[in-house]
């Protein structure tokens, strides 16, 4: 599935800019989730998981690998994507909580489908989890080795993971986002909340407003 | 909240109440208690300040922080009567001490002379309403000018040659120049057109105790931390308080205007936080609620003298609605324009603000804007070229190197008044409050769509002109969201064909006004606020001396 154009989105996206996931939510639990991934990133071996099990936060610290993966350039693994999820999952997305159930056994079933040898999503290679994951995104898609058989809200799992995984890596890390600020720092966008022109290549060089001269014809009709 | 407020009981009757704080409401409040009146509003949402606000996209966009809630005040929307209303998120403003003044762009055109009159000048369009005002740009522009420099607008008087009159130069110098403005600048010029430095209601320079813009980049949608933004929050109603004579009461939720035996509005009943029920007494009642929630309010407050709603007898309360027709573009740039950078909009064009209908082939006109006002979890779920990779490699890439060479290209214009589109309450879909909700009814003209697109091919074509690399639009469909809510209670000297007269007065009820976007007779080009305030000013004037001459009671 590709981008889709559609003005009223982008207006409620350039307006809302998130998913009616965030709407229930509120905002002091998700603090707690920026806080717990923060200090999660900063001290794995004693990051605790409030929802997931280790063994999901594997597998789930692979979906978001490959959503956004690392490259050059860090990606939500090193964001630490996967503890921002799970503290969210037991506050302000808790809503959520019934898609990552119903979702972590349907990936490993069709990981395993797709791919007899392995038993896990996350033992798969990059190659065959790309595979396994464009399978969430459409209802009619040729797998290439095995057919799988989807189950119900299966592909709103990918979607609400896929949707977690953007806002967790892009939310202000001076207000709530993640403190190492590795996805603003990935797209370019300096941590800093006061600037000065020029500020950018288009401007530095600007000479400054001059009129037209001589005065144009007033109107065009 | 100023210790200068002061607090009055409900059982008080002030000389007015106001139900609404934002872009009207803040400014009608501050000018009649300035003038010496008792003075108590009415706010639906909550006193934030300064302190509240944040960058976070979760708190203020995702949860709704400053805006009218989605789950608290569902909306229905259809495209025709014929139509069962569907459930969906329909109009967004904001819901707090300062309205939508607190969270809005800050594009800030006048209208032009053309906007009050064009009915006369180009005849009835069949199957419409459009009409003339019953003022014109001449009256209004003194209120222009005082929004301007008692608000605190930046601009540059002179720059665009269709400006209309004006009697004092913009208070301070324009923001700076973006390098979104200074692609659209180049362009316009290279098709010789007419690209000038964009009017904003956010500060250049510090002044009244406000800081200058900080160019902070979480502009659209998000409330100013330094005070810059010219909201009525920060530009009215903490005057409105330093009189002593108004109290700004947040958390109150009017449902229903009371009306005496003898037709005369009594006071606003209203929900305060806790969903206790009060009535506010009040010598004379101003509804600026906005423009859903003015004619919502009068269809709610429909008893067995007003079966219609109230100041109904014309039956256009809540018709008439324009959202006003749009269209966005993208381009892509080889360098970094870091747009995110600063306010929204350096630069405008309104070289087709008035289109000849015999050439183009239909009705309307409307501006051009070059602007940046995504944040970053809004550009990646909103704005990357079609047919990018919705995750994975090419998605990261895509998105890393699009955030800081992107621009958008907006076109704003006109939506004829239909009297099928419209505010109504909706037959089942309950609030919160148990109150009927708000039903949308809303499909544009054909002429309006037909101005999007092509205000949307001049958009491209400056795209191209500025050099994008990559360019492409969001495809221009028949609108069903909207945050410019106009028209619904429109103005004129006709009871039977407006809701109120040329004072805000409505015909039916003598001491009832109604002030914000309800008022307008005509949709503008699409940058409202201003003269939604400009007429908050004319109208503070005419009740004042309405009521001085002992008129209104």
């Amino acid at each position: 599935m590709m981008n889709d154009l559609n003005r009223r989105d982008f207006l409620l996206r350039s307006c809302s800019s998130l998913t009616a996931v965030w709407v229930s939510s509120h905002w002091p639990s998700l603090l707690s989730a920026a806080t717990h991934a923060r200090q999660a990133v900063q001290a794995p071996e004693t990051a605790k998981l409030g929802f997931l099990t280790p063994a999901q936060a594997v597998e789930i610290d692979a979906i978001c690998a490959r959503i956004i993966p690392t490259t050059d350039t860090p990606g939500a693994h090193e964001a630490g994507v996967v503890y921002f999820i799970d503290r969210a999952l037991t506050t302000f997305a808790v809503d959520q909580q019934k898609d990552y159930h119903e979702g972590l056994p349907e990936i490993e079933g069709r990981a395993h489908e797709m791919f007899p040898a392995i038993d896990k999503f996350s033992a798969a290679t990059p190659e065959q989890q790309d595979e396994i994951l464009h399978t969430f995104e459409a209802t009619d898609v040729k797998v290439s080795r095995r057919p799988y058989t989807p189950r119900k809200n299966g592909n709103s799992f990918f979607e609400t993971v896929r949707t977690h995984t953007i806002v967790a890596f892009l939310l202000d890390p001076d207000a709530g986002g993640d403190p190492k600020g590795v996805g603003w720092t990935v797209i370019g966008r300096e941590r800093e909340h006061m600037f000065h022109a020029p500020f950018g290549y288009y401007d530095k060089d600007y000479a400054g407003w001059r009129a037209i001269s001589p005065a144009s014809d007033k109107g065009q009709s | 909240m100023t210790p200068d407020m002061p607090k009055y009981k409900t059982s008080d009757e002030v000389d007015f109440v106001v139900v609404g704080s934002g872009a009207a409401g803040g400014i009608i409040a501050k000018e009649l208690s300035q003038n010496g009146f008792r003075v108590v509003v009415l706010e639906q949402g909550p006193y934030l300040t300064e302190a509240d606000f944040t960058h976070n996209e979760i708190k203020v966009l995702g949860e709704d922080l400053l805006t009218n809630h989605p789950k608290l005040q569902p909306n229905t929307f259809r495209k025709t009567s014929s139509e069962v209303a569907k459930q969906q998120r329909t109009i967004m403003y904001g819901r707090l001490v300062g309205g939508t003044s607190v969270h809005f762009t800050a594009n800030f055109w006048r209208l032009h002379e053309i906007d009050f009159v064009e009915r006369s000048k180009i005849g009835p369009i069949a199957g419409t309403g459009l009409a003339d005002w019953p003022i014109t740009y001449a009256d209004l522009e003194p209120y222009y000018t005082k929004v301007e420099w008692e608000i605190g607008v930046s601009g540059l008087a002179g720059a665009s040659p269709f400006d209309p009159p004006r009697s004092k130069p913009y208070p301070m110098p324009p923001l700076p120049t973006k390098s979104s403005g200074v692609l659209l600048e180049q362009a316009g010029r290279k098709l010789g057109w007419n690209p000038f430095p964009a009017p904003m209601a956010i500060l250049s320079q510090p002044r009244a105790g406000r800081s200058a813009c900080v160019n902070c980049g979480f502009c659209l949608g998000f409330g100013c931390e330094v005070g810059a933004k010219s909201s009525s929050l920060a530009a009215a109603i903490r005057v409105a308080e330093k009189t002593g004579r108004c109290e700004i009461r947040p958390n109150s939720y009017v449902h229903k205007i009371e009306v005496d035996a003898t037709g005369r509005a009594t006071g606003a009943v209203y929900f305060d936080a806790q969903r206790n029920v009060h009535l506010q007494k009040a010598k004379a009642v101003v509804i600026s609620a906005n423009g859903a929630e003015t004619p919502r309010l009068l269809l709610l407050s429909a008893n067995k003298q007003f079966p219609n709603g109230l100041a109904n007898s014309s039956g256009l309360v809540g018709k008439y609605l324009m959202f006003n027709s749009g269209a966005v573009s993208i381009g892509v740039f080889e360098e970094p324009l870091n747009d995110y950078k600063g306010f929204a909009v350096s630069r405008v064009i309104h070289d087709f603000y008035e289109l000849d209908a015999q050439k183009v082939g239909f009705y309307g006109g409307g501006g051009i804007d070059a602007r940046f006002d995504l944040t970053p979890i809004g550009f990646a779920n909103g704005a990357l070229p079609p047919g990018t990779p919705r995750w994975g490699k090419a998605f990261k890439d895509t998105l890393a190197h699009n955030f800081t060479r992107s621009m958008e290209v907006m076109s704003h214009g006109t939506s004829l008044p239909l009297e099928t589109n419209n505010f109504s309450l909706d037959a089942n879909v309950k609030d919160d409050w148990g109150l009927p909700a708000l039903c949308t009814t809303y499909q544009d003209h054909p002429d309006d769509l037909k101005l999007a697109t092509w205000l949307n091919a001049r958009g491209l074509e400056l795209l191209d002109a500025a050099g994008a690399k990559q360019k492409w639009s969001f495809p221009i469909e028949e609108q069903s969201f909207a945050v410019h809510l106009l028209g619904t209670c429109r103005m004129g000297n006709d009871p039977k064909t407006s809701v109120i007269n040329a004072d805000h007065r409505t015909h039916d009820v003598k001491n009832l006004f109604l002030c914000d976007g309800s008022s307008m007779v005509t949709s503008g080009r699409g940058q409202p606020t201003m003269t939604i305030e400009a007429l908050a000013f004319r109208a503070s004037d005419r009740i004042r001396d309405l009521a001085k001459r002992g008129e209104i009671a």
